[in-house]
């Protein structure tokens, strides 16, 4: 396989593994978050200062970057998500932008806006692939069980959700603590992939990018959401030169989307071996019925 | 050297605030906040720009020109991507997403379009040299931006309390439902709030401009008044005012005596302050969500 190939299939594998999370937090528990690009800021920089400044291996490196990023959610969604919605996507996005601002003022420790250089290139794209499966899988089963349903509870009627006994505020701060190690184990894998990282790679582009791709995918469908990040990594690749209209049509399409289909490409629809075989069904053509 | 901070802290509110009272505005009818605000501020000030450069208008016709513009803009936008989710009662998350759209196609497509270099209003529009009374350097853009953001907020002010659509409005803030079985039409008085909201926006575009530079992104800046609508209180109108001069002159004596890089980081702390001891903000009703 090309290495360009083999390049854009980890970039499509390590969004996939961010936009998982963002699905379960936007698409299930309805806690729209706008800064997920800031929680794999904080995943890439500590994974990369504990493999780079302590020589730490590889998982060892990837788990911190993962939990640091868990411990921001629960010290950010403390205060935010008991509110309504709106201070929350404000508070992640308000985050996103002063993780920024952090990074580059830390020149000693960052490298400030400059970034870090040379970072040592571990991220294989089997491991890519691996990790990916076992996210989605994982995430899958998350959303089918108790807990996932009563995610679905809290987006749906937060209200009605409490009166039947659910703590909506444990469920949402649960899913943003899933979506905020998720998007740390991306940052981790995108900073060991790429050797280089710097704050502008974290951008409010970036969290764009990523809550189109669940947006797109289908906000109530894991695997559409899944399926979305890889066609959303893919496409841009093939369509080099509309590059700088990319971005306003990923704006039409969302509104549209809103207007006309809410709930995305593939709905609440999963890609399944079940779902597959009741689409075969449905597109053979029916022989007629015997007496 | 403190009442020069202070001077500063409050030529920054002014513009603040402006966009603030926008915000809260469309909260206090809608119980949502408006997130593609900066956008029409931001196409307000390309207005208030284009106006001054190439149709060489005087001052006075193009800071009206802006405020038209940007409040016909807002009312597009509403009626492009917040009506069909109003009509089918879609849940919040929806109306962000849809916010969000819009935001990314608005920014892009003046990036496209128009570019994505600064630019700088004409410097020979006004007479920008300070003066000074006792030692303190008062700047005559200051002046003259605290002045037409006292002259708008009476203007608004004036409409909201005595006019018979104003009396509209505030009806429809306490509550849609009966406003319209009073003979109130929903649709009309979300089209005026919006034009209120955008032009409002966009004579902040167009003084921000005039201060610093205008730029496709500059809509970011609108999350600091989002927070000063915290501060004060989402959905009250003196609320925004207060909370919009609070935050401009404590985040100048933060950026002057602490560091310019932490102005921001102390915003959000400001706001996840406020919304953790009085969620309602300073002057805000908190609301229980009922079934």
């Amino acid at each position: 396989m090309s290495t360009y190939l083999q390049g854009i299939l980890i970039l499509a594998g390590i969004n996939l593994i961010a936009v998982l999370g963002l699905s379960l937090l936007t698409g299930f528990t309805g806690s729209f978050c706008f800064g997920q690009a800031g929680f794999l800021a904080v995943g890439a920089y500590v994974s990369t200062l504990i493999t780079m400044k302590f020589n730490m291996p590889f998982p060892i490196s990837l788990v911190t970057g993962m939990m640091a990023a868990g411990l921001i959610s629960i010290l950010l969604g403390y205060p935010t998500l008991k509110l309504k919605g709106d201070y929350f996507a404000i508070a992640t996005l308000g985050f996103s932008e002063a993780i920024r601002l952090v990074i580059e003022n830390l020149d000693k420790i960052t490298g400030g806006a400059r970034g870090i250089p040379s970072i040592p290139t571990r991220t294989t794209l089997p491991l890519v692939i691996l990790i990916a499966f076992i996210a989605t899988v994982c995430i899958r089963f998350y959303v089918i069980s108790k807990h996932g349903r009563n995610s679905i509870a809290v987006r749906e009627d937060e209200t009605a959700a409490q009166s039947i006994g659910i703590n909506t505020f444990r469920y949402k701060q649960i899913s943003f603590f899933i979506n905020c190690l998720l998007a740390g184990l991306a940052g981790g894998l995108l900073a060991h992939y790429v050797g280089f990282i710097q704050p502008a790679m974290f951008g409010i582009i970036k969290s764009t990018e990523l809550i189109v791709m669940v947006i797109f995918g289908g906000m109530h469908s894991v695997t559409g959401a899944a399926l979305a990040a890889v066609i959303l990594t893919a496409l841009p690749e093939i369509l080099r030169a509309a590059a700088a209209w990319r971005l306003v049509a990923y704006g039409a399409v969302v509104v549209f989307i809103m207007v006309v289909r809410p709930e995305g490409l593939l709905g609440s629809w999963e890609l399944s071996w079940t779902s597959l075989r009741i689409l075969w069904a449905s597109l053979k053509p029916s022989l007629p019925q015997k007496r | 050297m403190i009442l020069q901070q202070i001077i500063n802290g409050i030529s920054i509110g002014a513009v603040y605030a402006l966009i603030a009272v926008g915000y809260s505005l469309v909260y206090s009818v809608l119980n949502f906040s408006n997130f593609a605000q900066g956008e029409i501020l931001m196409i307000g000030a390309y207005i208030g720009f284009f106006a001054l450069t190439l149709l060489n208008l005087p001052f006075s016709i193009a800071i009206a020109i802006a405020m038209i513009g940007a409040g016909i803009v807002a009312i597009l936008l509403e009626k492009i991507g917040y009506r069909p989710l109003r009509l089918r009662s879609s849940p919040l998350l929806y109306f962000m997403i849809s916010a969000m759209g819009l935001s990314i196609f608005l920014q892009n497509f003046t990036i496209v379009t128009i570019g994505p270099n600064f630019r700088t209003y004409p410097p020979d529009v006004i007479d920008t040299k300070p003066f000074s009374i006792g030692g303190v350097y008062i700047g005559r853009l200051d002046l003259m931006i605290f002045a037409i953001t006292v002259i708008s907020l009476m203007l608004l002010t004036w409409f909201i309390y005595q006019t018979k659509q104003g009396t509209a409005i505030r009806a429809a803030s306490y509550n849609m439902r009966v406003a319209s079985l009073m003979g109130i039409n929903p649709d009309w008085i979300v089209s005026i709030v919006f034009f209120l909201a955008g032009a409002t926006a966009g004579v902040g575009g167009m003084l921000f401009g005039m201060k610093y530079t205008v730029y496709p992104w500059m809509g970011i800046l609108t999350i600091k008044a989002f927070i000063a609508a915290v501060v004060g209180g989402l959905g009250s109108l003196p609320g925004a005012v207060a909370g919009a001069f609070i935050l401009g002159i404590t985040e100048t004596f933060v950026a002057a005596y602490v560091s310019s890089a932490f102005r921001d980081l102390f915003s959000f702390a400001l706001m996840i302050l406020i919304i953790v001891i009085r969620p309602g903000g300073l002057m805000g009703v908190v609301t229980q969500e009922k079934a």
